[in-house]
């Protein structure tokens, strides 16, 4: 089986996440592009499971899933709290961190 | 029968210190003259242990009389075998004796003397630690209790020179004192270090026994650590060059400057050379150095003696000179003549120091010898006293400085060689001697009364109204810090009286021990410490003793005329005398310019140092370029690194995506 499509796929997938995370300034939308990443993160897990035949890599993804939910409640969580403050909705917003 | 010994060597300075400690924690509790006798009474016990010792010693054999006490290791590690020891011999045994017992008289008539100063309990706590020091410097079994006693000397010097601490003259004195004193210590350190090094032992007796296979035959490092040793013997000892703290320290109450220069303190170098006679045997070339100095201080200071005007100063400089007899004395070879002085010279220049304290206190505190005269019918036993440690001094017989003096002269001359011009030398300062002494008794007490001594004549003492400083003239109080308000002379003190007529009585018989060719107690009794060394127990050729004896009879006695003629048959030749050699004249109050020549030669040079290290070094280097450079460093860092946490959570994950890249890349481009 030619692994190299898949990865291909998963490479690309990564990179839109990727840059949807550098460019949007709407955190859901960072959100979004965050879950993208690890889905072709995923992607590749189970390519690469597949191609070697045995099961570590699919329950490698579904533990990313679980992770990528996890993360998903807490970000949105943050957005919904942010809402409710009626404060801005802008990563670029929110730098009261800085050093 | 050792550790009889050993314990009245331990008891010898353990008494100091209690007395020390007592007077000085309870000074508050103790009234009136109590602090004095409590010291007296400290140091009159730590006289009997210094008998305890001798006597528990004389009963050992011959061999046996050199013990080491070892109290404990105070540090035993790698090649370093320090202990608080204490070596008892005869050597040792001589020196408490002559410390503990010079100094019990001087604290008795210390009680009587600053009977009103506000610092009196302060004062004898001070006495008492000064004598403790003093003698732990002499009984010290290794180098480092030597150096530890050498140094508490010091201060205990500088304590007790500035004792009157609100005259300005009295601590810049003590600070001299000190500082000069510090040189001193620096050199004994390093001159140990030079010893140490080879032969790898601290204490004594084992470096002795050990030097002759550690030393090649005239070893250099030997010879500069003799040398080095020289450097502190001078400073303690006032030779020249490091003599100038001496005079300067008749600042201090008159007690003291009894106590510094007869008993402690400048004994200490003629006594450090005595102990370290198997390393200057060794190295003969420092021996030669030290009676070099020795003979030159001795001529230095005797010139200087002539033309002081102050009464102490006048004693001080002759304590210079003696000093010299001594070091010349022992660094040539005559141990035995070298300590039969030292003994001697502790007892009259103690009785030259009461006495002139009580010329002094008729005075007022005023120690001017040229507004002093006629003392000779108001203070008969003041008088009588100086006299005696005067013709002692001056080695008249059958007064005891001339058997030492002369004995120190006879081992010289018995030397041969270039000795001889030591020889002639010390004759010339013999002569010196006779003139400066006698120009000082009969400055104050011939001549015509002044107003004091008439005052004292008719019974009143008198009291200056205000009280000035006599060095510089400045107006001061009696309150602490200063002299108290009354004064006490020796005619109406019995201690005082005790004191001095004790010591005037040591002082005329004190030379019967040793008479050439007829007693020989100290030789004897010195013998075990010295038996190793070759230059001990020589005989002059009875022709050399007789001409030296009857020279320096006539020595002394042409010395004393020649005072006579000057200061009392013909008033008037003193200053022509004076107008004719002015130059001369101008050298010597100068006194040779030592202290100039020192301020050029390494106190301007020090203070140039200091202010350009202050303002050079220590402004640009040390405060712009190290401080100002770490802290400029740090913030210009840390700002950069601050630039780095923008807050902007995009700008993070962009770091976080050119990490992830360079890293992969790098491992990539590896594989």
């Amino acid at each position: 089986m030619a692994i190299g499509w898949y990865l291909v796929v998963s490479a690309l997938i990564f990179a839109i996440g990727a840059a949807g995370v550098l460019t949007r300034r709407s955190p859901l939308v960072v959100l979004l592009c965050l879950e993208l990443m690890l889905n072709a993160a995923n992607l590749a897990l189970i390519a690469f499971a597949r191609m070697h035949g045995d099961a570590d890599g699919q329950i490698f993804a579904v533990i990313v899933m679980v992770v990528a939910a996890c993360e998903v409640t807490v970000g949105l969580g943050l957005i919904v709290a942010i809402h409710r403050r009626r404060l801005p909705i802008d990563v670029d917003e929110m730098r009261e961190l800085q050093g | 029968m050792t550790s009889r010994v050993e314990l009245f060597g331990w008891l010898t300075l353990a008494f100091p210190l209690a007395g020390m400690m007592l007077v000085g924690l309870l000074h508050r509790r103790l009234p009136g003259r109590t602090p004095g006798y409590l010291a007296t009474g400290a140091m009159a016990l730590s006289f009997a242990s210094a008998i305890g010792a001798l006597i528990s010693l004389q009963a050992l054999g011959h061999e046996e009389r050199q013990v080491r006490a070892v109290g404990w290791d105070y540090a035993k590690t790698v090649g370093i075998d320090a202990q608080i020891s204490l070596l008892i011999d005869p050597l040792s045994v001589f020196m408490i004796l002559v410390v503990a017992g010079v100094s019990t008289l001087i604290h008795l008539y210390s009680v009587a003397y600053l009977d009103s100063d506000r610092g009196f309990a302060r004062f004898f706590a001070y006495l008492n630690f000064f004598v403790f020091s003093m003698l732990l410097l002499v009984l010290a079994g290794n180098f480092l209790l030597l150096i530890i006693g050498w140094a508490f000397v010091g201060a205990a010097s500088y304590m007790l020179i500035s004792f009157w601490y609100r005259r300005t003259t009295a601590t810049g004195a003590g600070i001299k004192a000190f500082v000069i004193n510090v040189v001193g210590d620096v050199g004994l350190v390093l001159g140990t270090y030079f010893i140490f090094r080879h032969v790898g032992t601290l204490d004594f007796l084992k470096t002795f026994e050990g030097a002759k296979e550690a030393f090649d035959p005239g070893s250099t490092d030997l010879t500069a650590g003799c040398i080095l040793l020289l450097v502190g013997a001078f400073a303690k000892s006032a030779q020249v060059p490091l003599h100038t703290w001496l005079p300067d320290a008749m600042e201090g109450p008159t007690p003291v400057s009894a106590l510094i220069h007869a008993a402690t303190m400048v004994t200490a170098g003629v006594y450090l050379i005595a102990r370290m006679h198997p390393l200057f045997e060794l190295a003969p070339t420092a021996a030669d150095v030290g009676a070099v100095v020795g003979c030159l201080t001795l001529l230095i200071a005797g010139t200087i003696a002539i033309a002081v005007t102050d009464l102490k100063r006048v004693i001080a400089y002759s304590t210079m000179s003696q000093i010299g007899y001594m070091v010349m004395a022992v660094s040539a070879g005559a141990y035995a003549a070298g300590l039969f002085h030292l003994m001697t010279h502790a007892f009259f220049k103690a009785l030259l120091f009461m006495a002139a304290g009580s010329v002094i206190a008729a005075m007022a505190g005023n120690q001017n010898l040229d507004e002093m005269g006629g003392f000779r019918r108001a203070m008969p036993f003041t008088y009588g006293c100086m006299v005696i440690g005067g013709l002692a001094l001056a080695g008249i017989p059958p007064f005891s400085g001339f058997f030492s003096k002369d004995e120190i002269l006879l081992l010289i001359g018995d030397r041969g060689g270039w000795y001889w011009i030591l020889y002639v030398a010390g004759y010339v300062g013999a002569f010196l001697t006779g003139i400066y002494t006698f120009r000082m008794i009969f400055r104050a007490f011939w001549g015509e009364p002044v107003p004091e001594a008439r005052e004292l004549e008719a019974g009143h003492l008198h009291h200056a109204e205000v009280h000035t400083n006599p060095a510089n003239g400045e107006v001061e109080d009696t309150d602490v810090g200063f002299p108290g308000p009354e004064h006490h002379i020796a005619e109406r003190e019995p201690a005082m009286k005790i004191a001095m007529g004790t010591l005037a009585l040591l002082a005329i018989v004190g030379g019967l021990l040793q008479i050439p060719k007829v007693t020989h107690v100290i030789d004897h009794f010195l013998e075990p410490t010295f038996a190793e060394s070759a230059l001990y127990e020589r005989h002059p050729s009875d022709g050399l003793i007789t001409f030296g004896l009857l020279l320096g009879t006539l020595v002394g006695l042409a010395g004393i005329a020649i005072a006579y003629v000057v200061w009392v048959k013909k008033p008037d030749l003193a200053g022509s005398v004076r107008e004719r050699l002015s130059g001369v004249h101008r050298v010597l109050v100068n006194k040779w310019y030592f202290d100039e020549l020192i301020n050029l030669l390494v106190v301007r040079p020090a203070q140039w140092f200091g202010a350009f290290a202050q303002q050079t070094f220590e402004r640009l280097f040390v405060n712009g370029v190290l401080v100002g450079g770490a802290t400029g460093l740090v913030r210009v860092g840390s700002s950069a690194v601050r630039a780095a946490q923008s807050g902007f959570l995009r700008y993070y994950a962009a770091m976080l995506v050119v990490g992830m890249v360079a890293l992969t890349s790098y491992f990539l481009l590896l594989a």
